[in-house]
């Protein structure tokens, strides 16, 4: 492997800048912010899954004493579903202006119809029961065979698939030739089809903002989110406020994962605030964020792989049918675009549908969609590959994408890692080690090893940075993304390292909206890609301006100064015999030179290379109780180039775990009635530490060249693999595979026990 | 109703606060004590994110009544650090990158230190299960595990 190892802080474990913060309690998060005067909104949601609204009678709400204003969706700007869409990135605001505040009707219980702000949030909840509504209860369908019957409860009439109104809001393909003729070559054709239950992202902190409009407009925002340009635009959008009077500034965030793309509460909280004259702060509970906030899809999919007796994938077709929630936007692209692409198909149907239910409308979840595809298809694989009598990691060798490979969504590869990251799983020490019984495990435990790949598309997109020199000669870098797990950390080691100065002396901030360049959300694996490309070039354009100082009391050319270890040096003997000029020095001298030494720049960035990894996992499996454990796990990833190795493992091992609890045991489990029955951690069932092993990591480096650093996304890459490798190692334990997600103990011991039933009927 | 006055001892400090009967430790902590280190992540005892000591007993200070703390102990993240003193756990934190978001590590420091104070060499499956009570969705785990094990290996050595 090619890692540049001469660097000083690129590839360095450094302290991160926020860490000092993090680990005293300091650290300021959107729950943690106050303001004189501060008051309390609280959200009346729908208790039925779908209903029309008849009328809202606030008026009782409105005269409890204590209450300063209320809000329904006649205060929130409508974007009429017949004027066609209104793009914000990948939000369409028909569906958001909906989202935040049901207009019509509520979709999902949980759907807001009313906001309460008042002086305590005790009055506040009062006032929300106070408020009358007047629901027409409908028919509903939360599950994706429920909903796409041809008599289902249609959620938006003016929807229409094949020419009929249908909760099928949308599909894609992507396709390469014709299956039929590619299956008809193919010796050996496996076709399974295999369910997933919606999870949630899971992060720790629930939603919160608070929010301060003045008398004259001016919009200040506080909140946790993924992207405080998204909260601007988002929140102008709806309220009517001009983008110029909000200024949006980023709390730190408490995990967001995909789920805070998009905004809940700010609308809201900044109507209430407009209407009462006073700062409103608003928190979820844990309870709404399950019900209400974006979990990701269940899914229904379907995967046929075709395969000669030598080895070779000729054909495939995948049918992927994901849960929207209540508006269209399920992440099919995710699905049918990435679980084929490690792979080089001759033939190829991969098709994605998109479905509406009575569910709260899903947001990204890392890599979203992508983890719901790889899970059918990499199973799909391990049977060929079993079929076969191959070894599951030879097989995926045989056919993987490289080089020159058309993907099924469309680009032909790059040099990619893919084939790396498989022969580092093969030659890891983990695929190496006997799975046996050395621990002198009680009769009853079986143990498997499992194996699965996964790619992740990456993005590259919108990036602003401003860096500064202080007048004692250290550095200040401003960006627009929020940090979610150590881009900070990433940015001042790249930072340090090009002005050849120590990372101590570079702060790195996040800017709010109004003091940085537009820089989009934290999301798609693209934050150290994208900054680090205009924190470098924002930085070249220093080291010119320092060289040109430099020249100048020297008074000699520009191009005969260099840059190095933090100083400016004649390039040789002929340039002039000078002392080193060093960065302290220079600021000193800026008054006197040409004045304050900064530069920023804004990019469209774009070259993200797209991701790929490969997974071993073993389980053992308690054959009496039904419980299958992560024994052992080792996540290899092409990294691109590691920044900031520490961080870099916690995006593989967290997306790991994630995954892990997706295969497992997270899952949304509803009532009768349509409501989500487990909204809180404990009957939701995230893995907590005793549940999973070490997991271990291994970073392939394969720079990407059209980044300045080789830096590749890494972020969502590692939740791709990971059910379909715990599926794969629980089939090697038990010789039954598991069509159905999650694998919990209810469901493994039905499954064991089902042929013993059978044989009693 | 009346609000009830109570007086306690929070990080080494006497402290007295008013506070309604049916206020958490918590709301107290965050609200009138402007003491926000301690975060809220599922008001039900399930993710350890308020996690404080009373009276060196680890808790969650959401399921826990201020009124409660009424001539007690209180330590929370607050007081974890020795002035610019960092405590072996927080360096050690920062060091082995055992922290993403940061939103759960208030909870697992403050659990951590309650757990090398009853006991200072725990097994990998202790801390593991030690820790079970504090949710993380960032990490894995494994560096925080990693780094509970490596401070307690150095402080034994001192």
């Amino acid at each position: 492997m090619n890692v540049v190892t001469n660097n000083k802080w690129i590839g360095q474990r450094t302290i991160r800048p926020d860490g000092m913060d993090k680990v005293t309690g300091r650290a300021q998060f959107a729950a943690d912010t106050t303001m004189p005067g501060m008051i309390w909104g609280k959200v009346l949601r729908s208790p039925h899954p779908h209903a029309r609204i008849r009328s809202i009678n606030t008026a009782k709400a409105e005269a409890l004493p204590g209450v300063k204003a209320v809000v329904t969706s006649k205060d929130i700007v409508d974007f009429p579903i017949e004027k066609g869409a209104v793009m914000l990135g990948i939000q369409d605001m028909r569906w958001m202006c909906r989202n935040v505040m049901a207009r019509d009707k509520a979709l999902f219980p949980g759907h807001p119809v009313a906001a309460v702000a008042a002086t305590t949030e005790a009055i506040a909840a009062e006032a929300c029961k106070l408020i009358e509504v007047d629901y027409e209860v409908l028919p509903w369908s939360i599950e994706i065979d429920d909903a796409i019957k041809p008599d289902a409860p249609i959620l938006h009439e003016f929807n229409k698939f094949d020419g009929k109104p249908s909760n099928i809001a949308g599909r894609l393909e992507h396709k390469k030739g014709d299956i039929a003729e590619g299956f008809k070559r193919a010796d050996v054709v496996i076709e399974r089809t295999f369910t997933t239950r919606p999870v949630h992202q899971g992060y720790i902190e629930p939603h919160a903002c608070l929010i301060s409009v003045a008398p004259d407009g001016k919009t200040t925002i506080w909140s946790s989110s993924q992207g405080q340009f998204m909260v601007r635009a988002m929140t102008s959008m709806l309220t009517g406020i001009p983008q110029s009077d909000i200024r949006a500034i980023p709390a730190e965030i408490g995990g967001g994962f995909g789920g805070k793309t998009i905004v809940y509460l700010e609308p809201l909280a900044t109507l209430l605030a407009k209407k009462s004259g006073r700062p409103v702060k608003m928190v979820m509970t844990r309870e709404e964020v399950m019900r209400a906030t974006g979990p990701t899809s269940g899914s229904k999919s379907t995967v046929k792989i075709g395969a000669t007796k030598d080895g070779k994938i000729v054909a495939a077709h995948g049918t992927f049918y994901l849960q929207a929630g209540a508006f269209p936007g399920s992440p099919i692209r995710g699905a049918a675009g990435c679980s084929f692409t490690p792979y080089d198909i001759p033939y190829l149907l991969s098709e994605g549908f998109d479905v509406c239910s009575n569910r709260s409308k899903v947001a990204a979840y890392r890599a979203p969609g992508a983890p719901i595809g790889a899970y059918a298809v990499e199973c799909v694989l391990d049977e060929v590959a079993e079929a076969l009598k191959m070894d599951p990691l030879d097989f995926r060798l045989k056919n993987a994408a490289r080089e020159g490979t058309k993907a099924a969504h469309g680009p032909t590869f790059p040099r990619i890692g893919y084939v790396e990251t498989v022969e580092a799983a093969k030659n890891s020490p983990h695929y190496a080690a006997p799975l046996g019984d050395g621990h002198g495990k009680p009769q009853g435990k079986l143990r498997g090893r499992g194996v699965a790949s996964g790619f992740w598309f990456n993005a590259g997109g919108e990036s602003s940075a401003q860096v500064n020199i202080t007048e004692d000669g250290n550095v200040v870098v401003t960006t627009g993304h929020p940090d979610i797990g150590g881009s900070r950390a990433g940015i001042a080691n790249i930072c340090a390292e090009l002005l050849g100065i120590d990372y101590r002396r570079v702060s790195v901030i996040i800017g709010d909206t109004q003091t940085v360049g537009f820089s989009n959300l934290t999301g798609g694996s693209r934050v150290l890609f994208a900054s680090s490309m205009v924190v470098t070039q924002s930085t070249e354009k220093i080291i010119q301006t320092l060289r040109e100082r430099a020249a100048k009391i020297w008074e000699i050319d520009p191009e005969a100064v260099k840059w190095e270890q933090g100083a400016a040096h004649p390039v040789s003997p002929n340039a002039g015999q000078f002392e080193p000029l060093t960065l302290q020095q220079l600021a000193e001298k800026a008054p006197a030179m040409g004045g304050p030494i900064g530069a920023g720049v804004q990019l469209n960035t774009q070259g993200a290379d797209g991701g790929f990894g490969t997974h071993v996992c073993d389980v053992e499996v308690d054959v009496d109780l039904g419980i299958a454990r992560v024994i052992r796990y080792t996540a290899v990833q092409d990294v691109g180039r590691a920044i900031h190795p520490g961080y870099v493992e916690g995006q593989l091992q967290g997306g790991v775990a994630q995954g892990i609890g997706w295969a497992l045991n997270e899952e949304y489990i509803y009532t009768k009635e349509g409501k989500v029955d487990n909204p809180g951690f404990l009957d939701y069932r995230m893995p907590v530490c005793s549940d999973l092993p070490m997991l271990d990591c291994i970073m392939v480096e394969i720079p990407n060249p059209k980044h300045p650093q080789g830096v590749k996304g890494v972020g969502e890459v590692p939740l791709v693999p990971v059910m379909a490798a715990v599926a794969n190692a629980i089939y090697n334990a038990l010789g039954k595979r598991f069509y159905a997600l999650p694998m919990s103990p209810p469901k493994v011991l039905e499954v064991l026990e089902a042929p013993t039933r059978e044989a009693a009927e | 109703m009346a609000k009830v006055h109570v007086t306690t001892s929070i990080n080494g400090e006497p402290m007295e606060f008013l506070c309604e009967p049916s206020d958490t430790m918590l709301d107290a902590l965050r609200g009138t004590l402007n003491l926000t280190g301690s975060k809220e992540g599922c008001a039900s005892g399930d993710c350890g994110a308020c996690s404080i000591t009373l009276d060196d007993r680890l808790v969650c200070s959401c399921l826990m009544l201020a009124v409660e703390s009424e001539g007690h102990e209180i330590r929370t993240i607050e007081g974890m650090a020795q002035g610019d003193r960092l405590h072996p756990l927080q360096q050690k934190f920062l060091e082995m990158a055992a922290l993403q978001c940061g939103i759960c590590t208030s909870g697992m420091l403050v659990a951590s230190d309650a757990l090398l104070k009853k006991n200072p060499d725990p097994s990998e499956e202790e801390v593991r299960f030690w820790l079970a009570g504090n949710l993380c969705r960032c990490t894995g785990y494994d560096k925080i595990v990693r780094a509970v094990m490596e401070t307690a290996a150095e402080m034994r050595a001192q």
